[in-house]
């Protein structure tokens, strides 16, 4: 099965609406800060709070980076866009109602391109971006018998960024809402943390049988804030959808949860509960407007894009399109690539397999991020020099690599002093062949008389004799020739 | 004595702000039971600002109203005094902040006396909303004093205070100031800061000022206006000097008629003091021409779809969570809200939230609220083109002088067709003043005086030279003179 089939000729259909906080310093209305895990309510103001008399002002700042986005994502951005209110009652929702932008959005007709692990690519439109405040949010724990509220979120500035239904697979939704994130975190206008909520989205999940030309009904999956968990719960839905029409039953419009403990959806309110928010344009603030100026000024801040730097690691350094998206995915760790290649111009293949191979798998052991300077861009390109200019092998440079992860001494200093230095000298490589084919006369003689197989114990046995250090292309050249 | 008087005469040390402060919260303190125009009187803070004052004074420091005392209507929210709104709702509700305008008035060196009666939640145009009973008319206690700002206009009317703010969505500051006969002052959309002013209907709202005369209202308004960053829709262009412009000569003026302004809804004797008034203008130089806006009769459907669809929004933050009214042991969430608001709020409230709600529902939304904002444009648009051909327009502020306490409850579309003058002017976001121009069995009527954008400073002239003309303005009913 492919990463596009669905099983028994269905065909599933996905839109993903993202809400990236933006990294304003204050909020979207109000003055308060939007930092993180501040005591409850100590970041809410009485605009947050929602008190009688007071009314919003809107943050440029928010603004500036909803353009960035759609400049970004080449949309349209609109010269005028409308604030409107979405009416309805939570107690995490001080003024009852939300601020957000309906029929006018800033962003609007852009798209974002992935690539899957396959190689395939695939473009996914962008139906809108809107920006629009959080709510707060209710606590329960510790509160026996009562709930609280904090509202230190509530007015934090938000983009909604409306996929249009593109997408076929979770697979597909997975490459998608990693796209977006790595760009919003390129783009320096969300920190994309998603414990933290900064990075979350809906799923908005159908199946057709293949080939039918109209969408099946679909239901919208709240509040998803993990890769995995975005595709467990894709998946699991499609399966629940297929199995209901299967059995003759219909799937009905409405909102589910997804429960990460049982690995389930479950239905949170069906169409008929679903709220009338009597949207209508706020009256307290005026049409945004972005003019020519703004829009230029903002377009001279967009750094190298990941697509376009993903592009350049294609054709200058010929990766393949797929490693080029890993090492774009984030600013961090293309800088990085980006650094060791510098020292190694000659190798950035050798550099692209080291970095998503040996260093990507320590850093993830660790849980540490490519910037956390455990190991300098600098040392590991001393390393893979060595394995270039044929000193250690690249069996021996792992060995090498985990005691620079371990103990943080160079490359050099390991080789020198554990004396891993590769064997490159052919006399000593012969040497070391002969010894074995002296100890080993009853393989030689399978292998003479046709056993090819026994060519790997010997290599084995010359590698055991000499540590490992013999230039494994030099071995197998010496090797073939003396055992004929 | 007006403002402008008694500013002089505490520059001139006859008395001090404390007398002037402390006779009149005698005056509140012995009108009250007969009124009930204040819901608030800070007498210590009052007189402890009086003080201040006089301080100030002293050393001939202070802003231009220093000294002078002025009551709030009950929705500017006043740091440590209970805002209320006129509704039970916000009976206990202390605001932590001064709105904008109570602020600049503070910072000018008013003192304020206290917060005034009105319709609650600026509901209504009658003042016989408020959660605190009706305010009664000084010229006759048996009669409303219009609303929403009655409480503002009786207190001026009666002497309890030489001004007032006041806010006008519909009518709210004019129809009442015509009905208790003072001067009252809507100013264009924008002029004059929303911030602190709890909502009704946002696109509408707008703060001003009821005085006895013109010059006063002159002077505070002078004061009250201006931009703030707290309000993005208030408008940065700056202040003129509006008492400054009061005696410019009137010779030219064109002031225009409007056609439908006099029509079979309006009162015969009401119509012939308006007449009277606009034939002194004749008097001064001024020209006279009919205008028509044919728009202008859809401005109660229009209004009666905008205000409460903003309202419904604007008030649903009154839920019983944060402050305000909460019922006792809320069983749950939907308990808490129902039966919150459902206390909280008196009828016309619920029934304007209720409208509101109707006709913004998906499927009423474009016929109803859409098509009514399309109406304010035409509006608009009826009343720019007008203001081509004239500077001002002119006609009654109401079509009948103050009705009886309990007339117009029972039957709402009576009642709002109170505002039918003086709705358009909001829908246009246009400035527009009422001023005494007579009586009709010994009641008071207004005359309508409204401009283009931003033309504060000629409407104010216009009335001031008409005050200098007559003196409608200076009468006081008997009880309270």
């Amino acid at each position: 099965m492919s990463a596009n089939m669905s099983p028994a000729g269905w065909e599933t259909v996905i839109g993903l609406e993202i809400h990236a906080q933006l990294a304003t310093r204050s909020k979207i209305f109000s003055g308060s800060a939007t930092t993180y895990g501040a005591a409850p309510n100590a970041q809410a103001n009485l605009v947050d709070l929602g008190y009688p008399g007071v009314l919003p002002v809107l943050n440029g700042a928010a603004v500036r980076m909803a353009v960035k986005f759609g400049l970004a994502i080449g949309a349209r951005i609109a010269q005028a866009s409308v604030f409107a209110r979405k009416n309805y009652f939570y107690p995490d929702l001080p003024k009852g109602y939300q601020i957000s932008q309906y029929e006018l959005p800033i962003v609007a007709g852009g798209a974002i391109d992935i690539v899957l692990e396959d190689g395939t690519s695939k473009r996914v439109g962008v139906t809108r971006a809107h920006l629009e405040e959080d709510a707060g949010k209710s606590l329960h724990e510790g509160l026996p018998g009562v709930t609280g509220i904090d509202l230190n979120r509530a007015g934090t500035p938000l983009v909604e960024i409306v996929s249009e239904p593109d997408m076929r697979s979770a697979k597909e939704a997975v490459a998608y809402m990693k796209k977006v994130h790595t760009l919003v975190r390129y783009l320096e206008i969300c920190d994309g943390n998603m414990q933290e909520g900064s990075f979350r989205c809906d799923a908005n999940v159908s199946v057709r049988r293949r080939g039918a030309e109209k969408f099946g009904t679909r239901a919208e999956i709240k509040n998803l804030n993990s890769f995995r968990f975005i595709e467990k719960a894709i998946n699991y839905e499609v399966a629940r959808q297929i199995d209901l029409l299967e059995s003759g039953g219909k799937v009905q419009q409405e909102t589910r949860l997804y429960d990460p403990d049982k690995g389930e959806t479950r239905s949170m309110r069906s169409k008929e509960e679903a709220n009338d928010y009597r949207y209508f344009p706020d009256p307290d603030l005026l049409p945004v407007v972005v003019d020519d100026a703004l829009i230029s000024a903002v377009r001279s801040s967009l750094p190298e894009l990941p697509d376009q730097k993903a592009a350049r690691f294609c054709s200058d350094y010929g990766l393949s399109e797929y490693d080029a998206g890993v090492l774009t995915a984030s600013r961090e760790l293309a800088s990085y690539y980006e650094a060791v290649v510098q020292e190694l111009p000659r190798e950035p293949k050798l550099a692209a397999n080291w970095v998503m191979g040996e260093l990507a798998a320590a850093l993830n052991k660790e849980g540490l991020e490519i910037d956390s300077g455990k190991l300098p861009a600098g040392r590991l390109a001393r390393l893979l020099e060595r394995i270039a200019d044929r000193t250690i092998s690249g069996k021996i440079a792992k060995e090498v690599f985990e005691q620079m992860w371990s103990s943080g001494a160079d490359a050099d200093a390991i080789i020198e002093t554990k004396g891993l230095k590769q064997i490159t000298d052919t006399g000593a490589i012969e040497k070391a062949i002969e010894e074995v084919m002296a100890r080993n006369p009853g393989q030689l003689a399978e292998y003479r008389s046709g056993k090819d197989k026994l060519f790997g114990f010997f290599v084995g046995q010359v590698m055991k004799a000499t540590g490992g250090k013999a230039n494994p292309a030099q071995l197998n050249e010496l090797l073939k020739t003396k055992l004929r | 004595m007006t403002l402008a008087q008694l500013a002089k005469g505490l520059r001139a040390r006859d008395f001090s702000s404390v007398e002037l402060v402390r006779g009149f919260l005698d005056r509140i303190e012995a009108h009250q039971p007969v009124l009930n125009a204040m819901i608030s009187v800070t007498r210590e803070p009052a007189l402890a600002a009086a003080q201040a004052a006089d301080q100030d004074l002293a050393r001939d420091a202070g802003g231009p109203l220093t000294g002078l005392p002025i009551v709030h209507k009950d929705l500017f929210c006043t740091e440590g005094v209970r805002t209320t709104c006129g509704s039970r709702m916000l009976d206990n509700f202390v605001s932590p902040y001064d709105a904008t305008v109570v602020a600049k008035l503070k910072s000018a060196g008013a003192v304020a006396l206290g917060k005034s009666n009105m319709d609650e939640f600026a509901m209504g145009s009658s003042n016989e909303t408020s959660f605190y009973g009706p305010v009664r008319n000084p010229w006759n206690t048996d009669l409303v004093p219009g609303g929403s700002s009655g409480g503002s206009a009786a207190a001026v009317a009666a002497r309890l205070a030489p001004a007032a703010t006041a806010t006008d969505t519909g009518g709210s500051i004019r129809q009442p100031a015509a009905l208790c006969g003072v001067t009252g002052v809507k100013p264009t959309y924008g002029r004059v800061s929303r911030y602190g002013m709890v909502a009704f209907a946002s696109s509408l709202d707008q703060g001003g000022v009821i005085a006895t005369t013109s010059e006063d209202a002159a002077l505070v308004l002078r004061e009250m206006a201006g931009f703030d960053p707290n309000d993005s829709t208030s408008v940065d262009i700056p202040v003129p000097d509006y008492v400054a412009t009061l005696n410019e000569p009137l010779a030219g003026l064109r002031i225009g008629l409007l056609k439908e302004f006099f029509d079979k809804g309006l009162d015969r004797e009401n119509e012939e003091r308006v007449r009277e008034a606009l034939r002194v203008y004749q008097r001064l130089g001024a020209t006279l021409r009919e205008v028509s806006l044919p728009n202008l009769p859809l401005s109660v459907p229009a209004y009666y779809v905008v205000a409460p669809a903003e309202c419904s929004s604007n008030l649903a933050r009154f839920d019983g969570v944060r402050y305000g009214h909460r019922c006792k042991d809320p069983r749950d969430l939907m308990d808490l809200y129902k039966r919150s608001r459902g206390e909280g709020f008196g009828a016309e409230v619920k029934r304007r939230i209720m409208t509101g709600t109707y006709v913004l529902s998906a499927g009423y939304y474009d016929a109803y609220y859409l098509k009514a904002q399309k109406v304010r444009q035409l509006i608009a648009a009826d009343f720019a083109r007008a203001f081509k051909e004239v500077d001002v327009l002119m006609g009654p502020t109401t079509p009948t002088p103050a009705f009886a306490i309990g007339a117009k409850t029972e039957d709402p579309i009576t009642m709002y067709l109170n505002d039918i003058y003086t709705i358009g002017a909001n829908l246009a976001g246009l400035p527009g003043v009422s001023v005494p121009c007579g009586f009709v069995d010994g009641l008071p009527v207004g005359l309508q005086i409204v401009g283009p954008h931003f033309a504060e400073g000629k409407l104010l002239n216009a009335a001031h030279i008409y005050q200098r003309e007559t003196d409608w303005h200076t009468r006081v009913p008997e009880r309270f003179a």
